[in-house]
């Protein structure tokens, strides 16, 4: 039966957090407008609109995840996206996999935040929560789906499957419900994407609070002040999004087989550039902060970030990147009303600073050389630039779509080498940003002429010079410019561990957030340099074949074939494919694929053999994910087994074909990386030609290329699944089947039943044959066996070494830490100020 | 000349350099023939050109052959001219490669038989088809 109440009630809640998010809005107009006496009112009345926005906010998430976790297939949101045999923890990235899902993952964390600052201001409830209810408006309306004419504003989530696809099925009845939904994305049933979109989102959500600040402070004539309050909030979404950055990049190295971290695709470019924005917005605030210079410049970035992050919402969910990108989002058709909102906020903002831009205070006194505000400056330069070089080829798809809608033609594309193209600049530029980082903090706590500049960096300057000395000998650094960026690296990370254990000598840890992120950031440049310019994939060119092109000849071959159980040299090891595995509830390693047969229900399959401690032939046992194949590759070195790595596949019909999972071997020093590109499909063979083998029992003969052993017959008493009669003759050929180090029994049967005869043949997937018992000759003592081939089992492999890999995750790590001090320190201050009443 | 202006010509000058790439590195959609035109004067650059599978009447991909060692195939592209062109990708067959709608390649012309596409892009079906409704529930 189909349960209708509960995306009645998801719609309805959709439609009261849309309205009561504008009278939120509307009365906290009237608030900050109101005289003293009617100003607690207004305020009640204003927080109680919100609340029930945040209220109804939270059902409609309720709701959402109420039709996923109850497999309710009726609706089309989980039909689509989810299925009866995902875990509960992937039903969450189930929910968050839509778009729709997507935007009330924003919304919620907007009413978190909105609460939050609630809670903790006074003076700046009225004007931020303007503009909060109102960003909360147009998030509420992008999954509204109300029909007005021809007018469709948002995509709702809660549309029934019936309704959402035209299938000849509903005529013939309307309330039928799918048995089972097509699936999560299996790229996304991984455990980072279960914290990876609500740890961006929140990034996203974040940017709107120093965002309403701003605004707030520009509306109330309050041009600098709005800094305080907003700094802590900037800083922290800077931490956020960064993160979630970070987590989608280790997301991808795990998940993904494009081979490493970042593509520069242009959704993962979406996103950076405002991140990149957001941290110059940071650090001209903390200027702003320290010598009341660059608020003009903080406001212009403030407002920046928080439109690029409309922006990047914009080109990936438009469908405007359309070809250009591997992982845009299908098309809602709701381009229209994220421009719209884009536009409208770019309004509101170049508004308010127009009017307010001849009263912002500036500084007129010219920075010096040798002033913090001057490397600041250089340093929020430099990184907005990197942002400028990244979204001015993201755009183009957008810009051809700006082009075709005044009916113009662009056949501009976006560059073909994407990774060489957007390197060859962000390399300079981060190279410039660690120099700055490590002079720009010298400049920072201490006053600087030439000679103190001097006498403060030519410690740092000598040690890390013969620090990477040591670096560029030992780990072979030959190419001039990864050189470069050793020596900027390890400059940064010596200068700022100078400053940091001075600071902790001389105060507290309080202030220790900037030299932390800037040690952990020129950590991060050397693992990046290290673990991409100096990747190497070592199965290479290793087919051994020679082809009739000259050309094709000159080109290196990235994979290698590995057929079952054939030991394959790759560089410094040898490998072994070894057969497939399942993972099985409550057993903690794989188990061969090849002893398990499914029962036909959901993820459970029945044990073929006993498998060591852990189940017994003959069990029932779950499987986690019943499509996903890890494929076991043995690493010998010198013949002794080094490590097995499970790289895993599935093959999905639903998502078009087969999905692939990198495994790695991760070293102190390097990462091992090795995933599947090809693999046999053995669902539905297309058998060979019969060919036929005559051998008598102890006789070795050869089976297609196997070596085998005929070990004798025996006359069966019983044969498992099949009921044997008075009178039956079943007979059981013994094979023993080598292929290398492998010995396989085969035992094909034959049965006679009143001059009737049963063959009951084996079929052995990785050898890829079947072997039949076709006939006996009892005068010759010959047995006759049919053999028919398919191929055997092999999978196509690519294997790359990514050296010091681990000194990026280590120093983001370490960045994120230097955020966290930051925060903190921050929001001591604001509240400080705060409770003696200033704001 | 005061410090400001300098950095600001500084700024403008990285500006324009980065405009300047952007516009000369960006790559453009082609058809095989103005593809194989600028092959033929020498510009060597990567191109984007879009196209179908050739396929026979029944909907089977004809052309598709991968080499012994599975770590490469070529295959026939048909671009929106109609222009059938044999392209050549060094990297085993993508696993839905078959089912695709339209196909990117990016990439040039080796010589004047073969096109060599350093990378692939493919548009395909959508995943909610009316008929996979009815056979989730049939």
């Amino acid at each position: 039966m189909i349960n209708t109440f509960i995306g009645n009630l998801g719609h309805m809640m959709t439609i009261v957090a849309f309205v009561s998010a504008l009278v939120a809005a509307f009365a906290y107009y009237q608030y900050y407008k109101a005289n003293e006496l009617e100003k607690k009112s207004w305020q009640r009345f204003s927080r109680i609109a919100f609340y029930i926005h945040g209220v109804s906010s939270v059902l409609i998430a309720f709701s959402l995840f109420e039709i996923i976790y109850n497999h309710r297939f009726e609706y089309f949101y989980a039909y689509s996206h989810s299925s009866k045999a995902l875990p509960v923890h992937y039903m969450i990235s189930s929910f968050w996999e839509g778009q729709e899902g997507a935007f009330i993952l924003w919304i919620f964390w907007n009413v978190i935040l909105g609460v939050i600052l609630i809670h903790t201001n006074k003076l700046w409830e009225a004007p931020v929560m303007i503009v909060f209810a109102l960003v909360q408006a147009f998030l509420v309306s992008m999954i509204m789906g109300v029909v007005i004419g021809d007018l469709k504003i948002g995509s709702s989530p809660f549309i029934l499957l019936r309704d959402a696809t035209p299938a000849p099925i509903f005529e013939i009845n309307p309330d039928f419900v799918p048995e089972d939904g097509t699936g999560l994305n299996p790229l996304l049933q991984n455990i980072w994407m279960v914290i990876h979109p609500p740890t961006l989102f929140l990034g996203y959500a974040s940017t709107l609070v120093p965002f309403a600040f701003l605004i707030g402070g520009l509306a109330l004539k309050r041009y600098s002040e709005w800094i305080r309050p907003a700094l802590p909030w900037a800083i922290f979404s800077a931490m956020i999004l960064g993160m979630g950055i970070l987590m989608g990049a280790y997301w991808a190295y795990v998940t993904l087989n494009f081979g490493g971290y970042w593509n520069w695709d242009p959704v993962e470019n979406a996103v950076y550039v405002p991140w990149l924005i957001l941290v110059a917005a940071v650090h001209t605030m903390i200027t702003f902060k320290k010598s009341s210079t660059a608020l003009k410049t903080s406001i212009v970035l403030v407002i920046l970030s928080f439109i690029l992050v409309l922006y990047a919402t914009f080109l990936v969910r438009s469908g405007v990147l359309g070809d250009a990108s591997v992982h845009s989002f299908t098309d809602l058709g709701l381009s229209g009303q994220l421009l719209i909102y884009m536009l409208f906020f770019t309004a509101v903002a170049l508004f308010f600073t127009i009017r307010a831009w001849k009263h912002i205070p500036t500084s007129e006194r010219e920075a010096s050389v040798y002033s913090r505000e001057f490397w600041i400056f250089i340093g929020a330069t430099t990184l907005g630039l990197m942002g400028f070089q990244v979204i001015l080829p993201t755009s183009i798809p957008a810009f051809n779509a700006l082009i075709e809608s005044f009916g113009g033609i662009s056949n501009m594309a976006p560059p073909a080498d994407q990774i060489e193209f957007y390197t060859k600049f962000q390399l300079w530029f981060g190279i410039a940003l660690a120099l700055l980082t490590a002079v720009g903090q010298f400049f920072w706590w201490q006053k600087m002429d030439k000679k103190a500049l001097k006498d403060a960096l030519l410690t740092p300057y000598i040690v890390s010079v013969v620090a990477s000395a040591l670096i560029i000998v030992a780990a072979k650094v030959y190419d001039w410019k990864y050189m470069i960026i050793v020596v900027a690296g390890t400059f940064t990370v010596v200068a700022n561990a100078v400053i940091l254990s001075r600071l902790l000598k001389k105060s507290t840890f309080k202030l220790a957030g900037g030299s932390l992120a800037h040690i952990g950031l020129g950590m991060m440049l050397i693992g990046i340099m290290f673990s991409s310019g100096y990747s190497e994939t070592i199965s290479i060119n290793m087919s051994g074949l020679t082809y009739s092109n000259s050309w094709e000849d000159e080109l290196n071959k990235e994979h290698v074939l590995l057929w079952i159980n054939k030991p394959t040299q790759m560089k410094d090891y040898t490998v072994i494919y070894r057969g497939r595995q399942k993972k099985v509830v409550g057993v903690p390693e794989y188990v061969p694929a090849k002893i398990l047969e499914s029962t036909g229900n959901v993820n459970e399959a029945i044990a073929l053999e006993d498998y060591k401690d852990f189940f017994k032939k003959g069990d029932v046992v779950d499987i986690v994910l019943e499509e996903n194949d890890y494929f076991k590759i043995d690493y010998f070195q010198n013949e002794v087994l080094k490590f097995s790595l499970a790289p895993m596949s599935q093959f999905n019909q639903g998502m078009g074909g087969l999905i692939s999972s990198p495994d790695s071997k991760i070293y102190l020093n390097k990462d091992l990386y090795t995933y599947v590109a090809a693999m046999n499909d053995y669902e539905d063979p297309e058998w060979k030609d019969d060919e036929f083998y005559e051998a008598s029992p102890g006789e070795q003969f050869h089976i297609a290329d196997f070596v085998t052993y005929f070990d004798g017959a025996e006359v069966l008493q019983e044969v498992e699944g099949y009921v044997l009669q008075e009178g039956d003759v079943a007979v059981r050929a013994n094979l023993r089947v080598l292929d290398y180090d492998v010995e396989k029994k085969l035992t094909p049967t034959f049965i006679i039943r009143n001059n009737q005869v049963g063959k009951l043949p084996v079929v052995d997937n990785e050898l890829g044959i079947k072997v039949t018992l076709d006939n006996i000759v009892p005068e010759e003592n010959k047995f006759v066996f049919k053999v028919n081939r398919y191929q055997k089992d092999y999978v196509v492999m690519k294997a790359i070494v990514k050296p010091y890999i681990n000194l990026l995750w280590l120093g983001s790590i370490i960045t994120l830490m230097g955020f966290t001090v930051a925060i903190y320190r921050r929001f001591d201050e604001f509240k400080k100020m705060r409770d003696k009443g200033m704001e | 000349m005061k410090k400001g202006h300098l950095v600001g010509i500084g700024i403008i000058a990285v500006a324009i350099v980065i405009i300047m790439t952007s516009i000369g590195d960006a790559s453009s959609y082609e058809t095989f023939n103005t593809a194989l035109e600028m092959k033929k004067d020498g510009d060597e650059k990567a191109i984007h050109v879009v196209g179908q599978l050739k396929k026979d009447a029944q909907g089977e991909v004809q052309g598709l052959q991968i080499r012994e060692d599975k770590t490469s195939f070529t295959f026939v592209l048909v671009d929106n001219e109609g222009t059938e062109q044999e392209v050549f990708y060094n990297e085993p067959v993508p696993a839905d490669f078959t089912r695709s709608e339209s196909v990117v390649v990016i990439g040039s012309y080796k010589n004047e038989e073969i096109f060599i596409a350093d990378k692939i892009l493919m548009k395909c079906p959508s995943k909610y088809q009316e008929t996979d409704v009815q056979a989730a529930g049939m």
